[in-house]
């Protein structure tokens, strides 16, 4: 209904518009790798990681070192499945490559959620709440803003990209000032238990919510692979998808459900890793040319993982705990985007 | 464009200016007299109790600092806006913001006893690098896409920030980085603010040269054509943004979406001509600035609320509005 009028008539369509990065760019002739081989690698490339990570350096009990490591690998990859498979629906959706759910402001809301909270309850009493409740509240309350944000505007956003994401920025911006205004009035002594909050950290990660987490995405992973060939279609953009007789808008109405979980999941779980999956996606679409959804799911999903944990590792074998893994993944994650852009629009 | 149309617009502009500097004036005078300690007028004149010292040391700079701060913010915006043909980008969308709060966390772990001026230059340094950083990346884009531009801009501030982030993590002073980032006047005494008239200074040198930021918008080839020293534009427009930007972080912290909001308001209301926009953006940012610190004193008086959390929540939805409304 509202998708219909999103299209004004007069100016052209958002979609036409030549610079911008198209999913469905026709795969360039020099690099014809097969999807199998991109697999294969970023596979391995993933068994490799695991296997460092579990056994590098281990020290004391054995059975401790690997329970506790193998906890952390198991949310890290949970975390990059989900962000890497949220962000290629996103794409899906949007037509673009280069856009993040991140930009409709979830990180920024989670970071406002804890605020509050910790401001509301005192850090304390907020960390000795039972941790499936926080955790399903704050699920439930970013799975809630994208529903909103899509009644109000986002079902004409999807076919209008500007509108899209400046909302997204404006929206981000107004939660981190408000974020910032209680940040400002909570105890520093709190602050600092907030702070483990405010960024994502996978050394402590409960292990019913791991359950928990696990069986949403791969929930989530399964209606993906179900409908893999519709949204393949859906990924050709509108008019071609309905032509082909997709059901467009009635798929896409579903899609930012599914993608809303797929992100809200994880960020309750350890905390915002912003870029990862836009990062890992854009990885993929580059090594494989692919678009097709059984190519960049499992590949991206393999590769955000890989990041993570080899972020991960890096931050405690070599900076010593420096800092927490979102950061190093926001540094390099940045700076791979802009080659990727500088690559790409020339 | 017929004469006659010409004509009508420009006296449409100086309509519209004319009202919000009126408005900027009036929200002046009531600003100076809005605040926790009563300091009327008669007292003034009468140098009754302190009503005086109150007066010059702390009404009188605050609401100057807000004018200052809200004119030249905007007016920078609408300059990145005029140099990059895109209404989308602004301090805050293009690294420059980001790389202004980076050079401010390195000062804090280097030297942390040094003195605002100190800090402030070094702010505005960054605020240059990182905005340089970012013509050079756009250009060798050469997109001019709406949505291109600006994401670039906040992926190159994404990368300042974290490692601004990184910096304040390993020292323990994100707290404070936090406060300090949202803008706030309630600090703004006699002796700490009078680095915002530099800035002032700034955006008047802005509106001579404004329509040459106007030609070299439209790009090299045809700055080059008509006898423009196109480089040297960019570089200098790019200059005075930073040192709006650099100063206005230190002393006042950040205002969200300022240099956006302003701008794209006042061409809404008068059309894209530089030299027509510019004083109407600097009239609307005073004005709107001022209207935004007098509501973040008395919505919860005799407290405050930072100016900037005011603004990020009522500008970033009246910007929603905008954007949804010229878009249907």
């Amino acid at each position: 209904m509202a998708a219909t009028s999103g299209t004004p008539t007069g100016s052209p369509a958002p979609g036409s518009d030549p610079v911008l990065i198209d999913v469905e760019q026709p795969p360039g002739p020099a690099s014809e790798r097969s999807p199998n081989t991109v697999l294969l690698a970023v596979g391995l490339a993933y068994l490799v990681a695991v296997a460092v990570f579990m056994t590098y350096d281990i020290q004391g009990s054995l059975s401790f070192a690997l329970e506790l490591r193998a906890k952390k690998l198991l949310a890290m990859t949970l975390v990059g499945t989900g962000l890497a498979t949220a962000a290629v629906l996103f794409h899906t959706m949007t037509g673009n490559r280069i856009l993040t759910p991140v930009l409709i402001g979830l990180d920024s809301l989670y970071i406002l959620i804890q605020s509050v909270s910790v401001a509301f309850f005192g850090a304390l009493t907020f960390v000795s709440f039972d941790e499936r409740i926080r955790f399903a509240v704050a699920v439930a309350i970013m799975v809630a803003f994208v529903l909103v944000l899509d009644a109000i505007f986002l079902r004409r956003a999807v076919t209008d990209l500007p509108l899209l994401v400046l909302g997204g920025i404006v929206l981000g911006g107004m939660f981190t000032s408000l974020a910032a205004l209680v940040i400002r009035l909570i105890d520093p002594n709190e602050f600092l238990i907030l702070e483990d909050l405010l960024f994502a950290s996978f050394t402590l990660v409960n292990e019913e919510l791991l359950v928990i987490s696990g069986v949403v995405i791969a929930v989530g992973l399964a209606l993906v692979a179900r409908v893999r060939r519709t949204l393949d279609v859906i990924a050709l953009g509108r008019p071609t998808a309905i032509s082909l007789g997709a059901d467009y808008d009635r798929v896409n109405r579903r899609l930012i459900v599914l993608i809303a979980v797929l992100v809200a999941v994880p960020t309750a779980l350890v905390g915002p890793v912003t870029f990862l999956g836009l990062l890992a996606s854009n990885a993929t679409y580059e090594l494989t040319r692919s678009f097709r959804h059984h190519v960049t799911v499992p590949i991206s999903s393999l590769a955000a993982a890989t990041l993570l944990i080899a972020a991960q590792f890096v931050l405690e074998e070599l900076l010593d705990f420096a800092t927490r893994p979102s950061i190093i993944v926001g540094f390099v994650g940045g700076i791979v985007f802009i080659v990727l852009v500088l690559r790409e629009v020339r | 464009m017929t004469p006659a149309v010409a004509t009508g617009e420009r006296r449409r502009g100086s309509r519209i200016l004319g009202s919000a500097a009126a408005l900027a004036v009036v929200l002046f005078v009531v600003s100076i007299f809005i605040g926790a300690s009563s300091a009327s007028l008669a007292d003034v004149i009468r140098d009754e109790g302190a009503a005086r010292t109150i007066f010059v040391e702390s009404r009188l700079p605050r609401s100057i600092a807000i004018v200052l701060a809200g004119a030249s913010i905007a007016v920078a915006g609408a300059i990145m806006q005029a140099l990059t043909q895109n209404r989308f980008v602004a301090p805050s969308t293009a690294g420059t913001t980001e790389a202004a709060i980076l050079g401010v966390a390195l000062v804090t772990v280097v030297s942390p006893a040094s003195a605002v001026g100190y800090k402030m230059v070094v702010a505005t340094v960054f605020a240059l690098g990182g905005t340089l950083l970012f013509v050079w990346l756009i250009q060798r884009v050469r997109s001019r896409d709406i949505i291109v531009v600006p994401l670039i801009g906040i992926m190159l501030g994404a990368v300042m920030q974290s490692i601004a982030w990184f910096i304040a993590l390993r020292f323990s002073f994100l707290q404070s980085l936090y406060a300090w980032l949202i803008g706030d006047f309630s600090g703004t005494i006699a002796g700490r603010y009078e680095l915002l008239y530099v800035v002032g200074a700034a955006g008047v040198i802005a509106y001579v040269f404004a329509d040459r930021f106007t030609l070299a918008g439209v790009g090299r080839d045809f700055s080059v054509n008509v006898g423009l020293n196109y480089d040297r534009t960019i570089v200098g427009g790019m200059v005075l943004v930073s040192i709006v930007a650099g100063i206005t972080v230190v002393v006042v912290g950040t205002i969200p979406f300022w240099g956006l909001i302003v701008p794209n308001l006042a061409s809404l209301l008068v059309g894209d001509n530089q030299r027509r926009l510019l004083p109407i953006v600097a009239a609307v940012g005073a004005a709107g600035l001022l209207a935004g610190d007098i509501l973040a004193r008395t919505i919860r008086y005799p407290a405050e609320v930072p100016v900037g959390t005011i603004i990020g929540v009522l500008g970033g939805l009246t910007f929603l509005y905008l954007l949804i409304r010229s878009r249907s």
